[in-house]
């Protein structure tokens, strides 16, 4: 293993390196991720203009809300691994005494406390989405794998504890997403499949009893989540338009700034977490197919380096990343076309938005850094 | 050492392999989105596109506007001018109700009775804010962009000539259906047939574009009336300068064009302006020359020479001894103001001698005069086809006594509308020939209906010339330059118990110019209460006034010139 370590680096140098290479390398960044992300986020301005109803002012602020967080990617990426290890815990201590700061002062919007202002307005539960997965991974990368059932019940602490706090906010979604991105750390460790398959069983009596414990209120909520048609103008109305906006767009779309339920504002939400049915009406499903290649191309690319990683650290936190981001690109895409049910959850690098950009960025930085700093690592 | 790089070398591949299949599922996932995009995008496309167009597409109408009317000789008397109306819908302004005060400014109306109309059709989809605003003031309203407030364009009916034509022409409720008058009795040939278009709408039922016309709206046909705006003109200001010089509760003056039947003016007192929807009451809005009857008075006297004629038993030679004054019919005696003697015909007419035409009436059989004046119109409607016009009141021959055909021939006991008199007077004039009334402008003249022989219809309207010539009672009714045919009135009006003794109604009914008429006139100035009360001294200056002046308008020549005189022109015309 050690000499096919050594052959991959010794091939790796002996590739003729073209001025561009040298710069990407002198800049810690990885070629195939840069372009995978700098062809959605074009894509997306593109989309974003149209969604935003040509409204140039918010659009050139979206664009300068990119520029900062792609420079926050490049900074990131210039911090090796080791680096990031060491202080992740710190990270995620912060991350939590800044949890609980915003559910005792914390600024109310929209009937949540999300908000924290420290001179900079920003959520707390931002630094959560990559610092829950990055403490998991430090927990585990000393210790033999798979872990066994009590170090389980730390990742659990680990895990549960921000979430729940987050969920307390209320911020629901988000603190499923949090708790899923430690799960999948987990996962990747190597929890035997044994115990997910027990957990999964275990699921279905436990919804089953929770329905059970449910008030009536509840679970129409629930039933009508399942089936919008029964509720057309209250839960069902958002996703009804959102698949007639889809629909009516067809194999090649109605043409660009064009669609007339996003244009004519039937379509709700449609420069956040419906831009994906302003892309499918106006695109088609020659755009729908475009995006999504390139979300699948970036999350290979993201999984290749977390298979390349030289630590198990680099790993996990490469492979949780990849995986997240995949999780929250599907999540968003699935409820828009009505797979399932309406979580408020943006589509990653597309719709409008700042705070979760610079994390979504951040995140891509960190896997830039995994995979530059591969040969500096001891072996 | 070795045991830790195995270790770490099976937890690598271990790490491989769960990311292998964790890209397998991720590639389902991606697979799923797909065939969902798929089964919406492709299959169900049709289905969802329609239901976008369900969504965004509006069938709108096209406001059609409505005719103008004008009067013969295309002045306008009414025409529509668009206004937009402002409503809402008060479920969706109700979250912007805080930017009421603003609306209220733009409409122009008070912010609590706004909201207080809001808050009222809450459970509405749909109350008008404000109606008939100017489209500038609409667009500002619009310009607030608040949610749920809408425009409306409408038509908004504006009466260029005012009260002088308000009669005739009438006006149209706020939804542009027509009231009264020519609106009403020709609101279905006015109103227009609105269009239909397919507007692009938002999700606030704001109109983006239009897509498409379906069908283009029909406007209102447009309606020339017959009257001629001059001599109405001319006609309202007399009655109205007679009115207030005697002090009289009320009037009108009808002009008909004698060859036509063509309503060339007609005016009333009291008048409204159509403009000013305060003045909207019957009192002031009817129009009294076609929907109010009175009794003719002495007015009726040359009718009752015609069915002498007519009846044989006169000739135009004839007379009649109205010794000693007086007549005593039943138990009602007859007086005249001297004793006249034996007198013709033409000096019962141009005396008005009462004893004179009740002698004549009372020697007709009472089915012939009942013939003749039923045939002059009398007790039945002109066809004038105007609302609400009266028919005026004959009793029939077989329910007279004795009395009621004597009483009938001076005027009492039957009541007329001043039109129904003009026509009368317009048959005599056109030599027995009677013709429709019309207040639309004709393109041709239409068919008549013969009444008496040209024989009487000629000797009548020669006696009636005496009744202006010195010695008649009509002198007043003289006009400079043309000879004049006509007949005063003076009756007393019916009132409750009886007929009052100091209640009068003044009436003068002519012809012009005499040698060959063309226009029929009657003027009714009802109770003057000053000094004056006679027929003669009320209404027949009024007469000489108007048509002094509309004569020389229409250019009818004149008949009566001197010899010396017409003998220059005609030197200087030869030459």
């Amino acid at each position: 293993m050690q000499l096919s370590d050594t052959q991959r680096i010794v091939d790796h140098n002996a590739r003729p390196l073209g001025a561009a290479s040298r710069l990407l390398r002198r800049l810690h960044l990885d070629g195939p991720l840069l372009i995978g992300l700098l062809l959605i986020i074009s894509f997306g301005l593109v989309v974003l203009y149209s969604a935003v109803g040509a409204n140039m002012q918010l659009w050139v602020g979206q664009c300068m809300r990119l520029g900062v967080a792609l420079i926050a990617m490049v900074i990131i990426a210039q911090l090796p691994p080791s680096f990031m290890r060491r202080w992740t815990p710190w990270g995620y201590l912060l991350g939590l005494g800044l949890l609980v700061l915003v559910l005792t002062g914390g600024e109310v919007g929209k009937g949540a406390q999300r908000w924290l202002d420290l001179g900079v307005r920003f959520q707390p539960s931002e630094i959560m989405k990559l610092a829950v997965p990055m403490m998991a991974a430090w927990y585990l990368h000393e210790r033999t794998l798979p872990p066994r059932f009590s170090q389980l019940l730390v990742l659990g602490v680990i895990i549960v504890l921000p979430t729940v706090l987050i969920a307390r906010q209320p911020d629901l979604g988000t603190a499923l997403l949090i708790g899923v991105s430690g799960i999948l750390v987990v996962l990747l460790a190597g929890l035997s499949f044994r115990l997910i398959l027990a957990f999964g069983l275990a699921a279905v009596p436990g919804a089953f009893i929770l329905w059970n414990f449910m008030k009536d209120y509840q679970r129409q909520r629930v039933l009508t989540l399942l089936d919008p048609d029964s509720d057309p103008l209250g839960a069902g109305y958002n996703i009804i338009q959102s698949k007639i906006a889809i629909g009516s767009g067809g194999l090649f779309g109605k043409g660009w700034t064009n669609g007339s339920q996003a244009q004519l504002e039937f379509l709700p939400e449609r420069n956040t977490d419906f831009i994906f049915a302003v892309m499918g009406e106006e695109l088609g499903l020659l755009g729908l197919l475009s995006l999504l290649v390139l979300y699948v191309f970036i999350v290979g690319r993201g999984l290749h380096i977390a298979i390349q990683a030289g630590d198990s650290f680099s790993r996990l936190v490469a492979g949780s990343i990849s995986l997240t981001f995949f999780v929250y690109v599907f999540v968003n895409t699935a409820m828009v076309t009505g797979l399932v049910p309406v979580v408020g959850v943006p589509l990653p690098l597309v719709s409008f938005g700042g705070t979760s950009m610079v994390t979504l960025l951040v995140g891509f930085g960190i896997l830039m850094s995994i995979q530059t700093h591969r040969k500096l690592l001891p072996q | 050492m070795s045991r830790g790089a195995e270790t770490k070398a099976q937890s690598e591949r271990r790490f491989t392999w769960r990311v292998t299949i964790v890209a397998g599922l991720l590639l389902m996932a991606a697979g799923s989105l797909l065939a969902r995009a798929v089964y919406l995008q492709v299959l169900n496309k049709d289905f969802l596109n329609q239901q976008a167009d369900a969504r965004h597409l509006r069938t709108e109408k096209i406001s059609a506007h409505r005719g103008s009317i004008t009067d013969r000789n295309g002045e306008p008397l009414a025409i529509s001018s668009p206004v937009d109306s402002v409503w809402a819908n008060p479920s969706e302004l109700a979250p912007a109700i805080d930017n009421v005060s603003k609306l209220a400014d733009a409409l122009g109306v008070d912010a609590d009775v706004l909201v207080r109309r809001i808050t009222r059709s809450m459970g509405k989809q749909f109350v008008y804010l404000k109606r008939h605003l100017s489209p500038e003031q609409a667009a500002n309203v619009m310009s607030l962009k608040l949610p749920g407030v809408n425009v409306q364009r409408e038509y908004r009916r504006y009466y260029p000539a005012g009260e002088v034509v308000g009669h005739i022409v009438g006006f149209t409720d706020i939804d542009d259906e027509g009231q009264e008058g020519l609106e009403l009795a020709y609101n279905h040939w006015l109103t227009g047939e609105s269009g239909a278009k397919r507007v692009l709408k938002d999700r606030l039922g704001r109109s983006i574009e239009n897509v498409e016309s379906i069908r283009p709206p029909r406007h209102g046909r447009d309606l020339r009336s017959s009257i001629d705006l001059r001599v109405q003109y001319i006609a309202y200001r007399e009655l109205k300068s007679a009115i207030q010089q005697h002090h009289a509760e009320s009037g009108s003056i009808v002009v008909l064009d004698v060859k036509t039947g063509e309503v060339l003016a007609m005016v009333n007192q009291p008048t409204y302006n159509p403009n000013d929807r305060s003045q909207y009451s019957a009192e002031r809005y009817r129009n009294r020359a076609i929907t109010d009857i009175f009794e003719p008075g002495s007015s009726i006297k040359p009718l009752v020479v015609a069915a002498a004629l007519e009846s044989g038993r006169f000739d135009a030679t004839s007379s009649v001894d109205t010794s000693p004054g007086y007549v005593v019919v039943g138990p009602k005696k007859i007086e005249d103001h001297h004793n006249l003697g034996r007198i013709s015909l033409g000096t019962i007419l141009a005396r008005s001698s009462n004893v004179g035409v009740t002698k004549v009436a009372m020697a007709l059989e009472p089915e012939q005069l009942w013939q003749t004046m039923s045939n002059f119109g009398l007790g039945s409607l002109t066809e004038s086809g105007f609302p609400g016009e009266s028919a005026g009141m004959l009793t029939h021959f077989s329910n007279w006594q004795m009395i009621s055909q004597a009483t009938l021939a001076y005027g009492y006991g039957v009541s007329v509308t001043p039109l129904q008199l003009a026509q009368a007077y317009a048959t005599i004039g056109n030599h027995g020939l009677s013709e429709p009334t019309s207040l639309i402008a004709l393109d041709q003249e239409p068919p008549h209906k013969r009444i008496i022989s040209a024989k009487t219809a000629d000797a009548v309207e020669a006696m009636l010339q005496g009744v202006v010539r010195p010695g008649g009672t009509g002198t007043k009714a003289k006009i400079p330059g043309y000879k004049v045919a006509g007949k005063t009135g003076t009756a007393w009006k019916f009132a409750a118990g009886g007929y009052s003794k100091d209640k009068y109604i003044s009436i003068f009914a002519g012809l012009v110019p005499a040698s060959s008429p063309r226009l029929a006139v009657v003027v009714v100035i009802d109770e003057p209460s000053g000094d004056l009360y006679y027929g003669s001294d009320v209404a027949a200056p009024v007469f000489a006034n108007v048509m002094t002046e509309s004569l020389r308008l229409m250019a009818l020549p004149p008949d009566d010139l001197p010899e010396s005189g017409s003998g220059r022109i005609m030197q200087a015309m030869s030459k």
